[in-house]
């Protein structure tokens, strides 16, 4: 758990993602600090490694779909976007302030961004919807949904799991950043639910689980997915909040911070720690 | 012919609706059937185009999102509910998913207005169309027999972004003589200026034009206005055709809140000094009694006969009416 990814070239890319979500809650909006970064290796997996998408053409009607349902971390997706090349990353200086595209939640004039999400439980019906267009088409396309897991207490999710479940979809693939916290506390301790993998089983899922931080493990897992025939798939990836942070790392705290610049310096200072640790 | 003569229509609007969707997925291979076991289309033959029908299940908020991803992928979705579910329960992924990206899914929802009659408050929609009216984006269309559901669902049918239709559960009477309509225009029904009746949806249409024989027999020069859509609403054309007009009465199986009197009071006041108005709609609490829909409207005034007597208690403070609907006086 927790372990730095194997490969050098994606764990760079994962501290330039990290520095970016850091410097953007130093904004004058501040930003979802903790959930963007628990995501972080998650997106570093899914758009450098598994995602077949081209920045210079995101409409490519062959592309997989991505959809950020757990849009809080919108800087985190921004800045994935802007790093795998979909537009330039000096652009994410601008987030927070009047003027910019960059909202905190994603938006559809960001390259990259299919829909907008942010309204917790969306998502995967969204996601269902790609699906089944690709299905229709005949277009050999996976979609991806990335969802926190205090968003599993929206029925919403639940209802679409089921309809994604008799519906055969099996070219969805869902994936949970589990990083145990929400706004006020442990998942499990408000609402759960708990045990996550056993609850999608019992929706029809086939499910796998993962260490949410180690690129390798995640891209491998979901570079073979649909695991089982007929069955969509979901793959639970333990994560901590917060992840490469100290200050906040698996602190409730750090949910939504608007960091003063003693406070940047600290964050920026752990990032470099975390980056370096063997 | 007087509108005491109608009769009701060989099919609902929704049979209507059906059969319109199945000779369009015939010929546009972008459109898809997306149903939430509402029943509507047991039994239908979709022909080549079975693969593009997919029920669901009883899941109208995952119906909505299901649908933008389609339509988002280039898809023509057509979602099946009630009214009810597709602007109450369902509203915030009609809200976000749909409206907001400006998607073109044709919401086609049954059941509008208190057309589930005695299955109770449960089912019926008194709201919907405020709901609707106050987000971004949405066309909103109430067709009020069956040549103008098909008429409305053409009209519909190339629209860039989403589409609300109101329809209803059972055959409600033709109405001869409704010119058919185009969408976005307020269109002229009955040529009188004096008092003139705006109307939406089949039931309040009947009653609008039952009304106008009633005044025109007691010589009160009355004219009736079709409101078929509700937005974008046709503002010029209101006030164009209310000019010089002592009284304009709205009349619409829907609560007062938000609906067609809501949108007619807006632009009347904007385009001030203009006619008095009255709005004949649901009182503002749940329809608590038994019985069809016919019946449930007549009993709080929506037809010919409390149209006509809103109508002469606006325009005589002392008649019998008493400026009330006789609603109020059942018990």
């Amino acid at each position: 758990m927790n372990a730095p990814t194997a490969d050098p070239v994606l764990a760079d890319v994962a501290l330039r993602i990290r520095r970016h979500v850091v410097d953007a809650c130093a904004g004058p909006e501040g930003g979802h600090l903790g959930g963007s970064l628990s995501c972080t290796d998650l997106l570093v997996a899914l758009y450098f490694r598994v995602l077949r998408v081209d920045p210079a053409d995101p409409d490519h009607p062959d592309r997989d779909v991505f959809l950020l349902s757990k849009g809080h971390a919108a800087i985190a997706l921004y800045a994935t976007l802007a790093e795998r090349g979909f537009f330039d990353p000096a652009e994410l200086a601008g987030y927070g302030r009047p003027g910019s595209r960059l909202m905190a939640h994603p938006v559809r004039t960001v390259p990259g961004v299919e829909l907008p999400t942010g309204s917790l439980g969306h998502g995967l019906a969204l996601g269902l919807g790609f699906a089944l267009a690709g299905r229709l088409s005949g277009v050999d396309r996976r979609t991806f949904v990335l969802l926190g897991d205090g968003e599993l207490q929206e029925g919403s999710v639940w209802e679409a799991a089921l309809v994604a479940a008799a519906q055969r979809a099996d070219r969805l693939v869902a994936i949970v950043d589990a990083n145990g916290l929400q706004l006020t506390g442990a998942v499990e301790d408000i609402g759960g639910p708990q045990p996550i993998g056993e609850r999608w089983a019992g929706f029809g899922w086939a499910v796998r689980y993962v260490d949410g931080h180690d690129t390798d493990a995640v891209a491998a897992a979901l570079d073979t997915a649909p695991w089982t025939p007929g069955r969509p798939s979901v793959l639970v990836a333990r994560t901590v909040k917060g992840q490469g942070v100290p200050m906040v790392a698996g602190k409730v705290a750090g949910h939504y911070a608007t960091l003063s610049p003693p406070l940047h310096a600290r964050a920026v200072r752990g990032l470099r720690g975390a980056g370096e640790r063997p | 012919m007087t509108i005491a003569e109608t009769r009701p229509a060989p099919v609902s609007a929704r049979t209507a609706y059906r059969d319109w969707l199945l000779a369009r997925m015939a010929t546009d291979p972008r459109v898809v059937c997306l149903d939430t076991d509402t029943g509507l289309f047991t039994g239908a033959d979709f022909g080549p185009a079975t693969g593009r029908y997919l029920n669901l299940g009883i899941a109208e908020h995952a119906l909505m999102g299901v649908a933008a991803g389609l339509a988002a992928s280039g898809w023509r979705p057509y979602v099946n509910t009630m009214a009810a579910f597709a602007a109450a329960r369902a509203v915030e992924a009609v809200k976000i998913d749909i409206a907001y990206n400006a998607l073109p899914v044709r919401i086609v929802a049954t059941h509008g207005g208190v057309a589930a009659g005695h299955l109770g408050p449960t089912h019926h929609a008194l709201e919907d169309l405020a709901v609707l009216r106050a987000l971004p984006n949405v066309t909103i269309a109430v067709p009020a027999d069956v040549p103008g559901t098909t008429a409305l669902l053409d009209a519909t049918a190339e629209l860039p972004g989403p589409a609300y239709l109101r329809l209803g559960r059972k055959a409600t009477p033709e109405l001869p003589g409704l010119p058919v309509p185009r969408l976005g225009e307020l269109q002229r029904v009955r040529p009188g200026r004096r008092v003139v009746l705006v109307a939406t949806g089949p039931l309040p249409v009947l009653a609008a034009l039952g009304a106008e024989d009633l005044l025109a027999a007691a010589g009160i020069e009355t004219g009736v206005l079709h409101a078929h859509t509700l937005k974008p609403f046709d503002g010029p054309a209101l006030v164009a055709q209310t000019a010089g007009a002592e009284l304009v009465v709205t009349v619409e199986e829907h609560w007062a809140a938000g609906g067609l009197g809501s949108a007619v009071a807006e632009v009347l006041a904007e385009a001030a000094p203009g006619p008095r108005l009255v709005r004949v709609a649901v009182p503002d609490e749940f329809v608590g009694t038994v019985g069809g829909q016919e019946h449930l409207l007549a009993e709080r005034g929506i037809d010919a006969v409390g149209v006509a007597g809103r109508v002469r208690a606006a325009l005589d403070p002392y008649h019998p009416a008493g400026g009330q609907p006789h609603a109020k006086e059942t018990p």
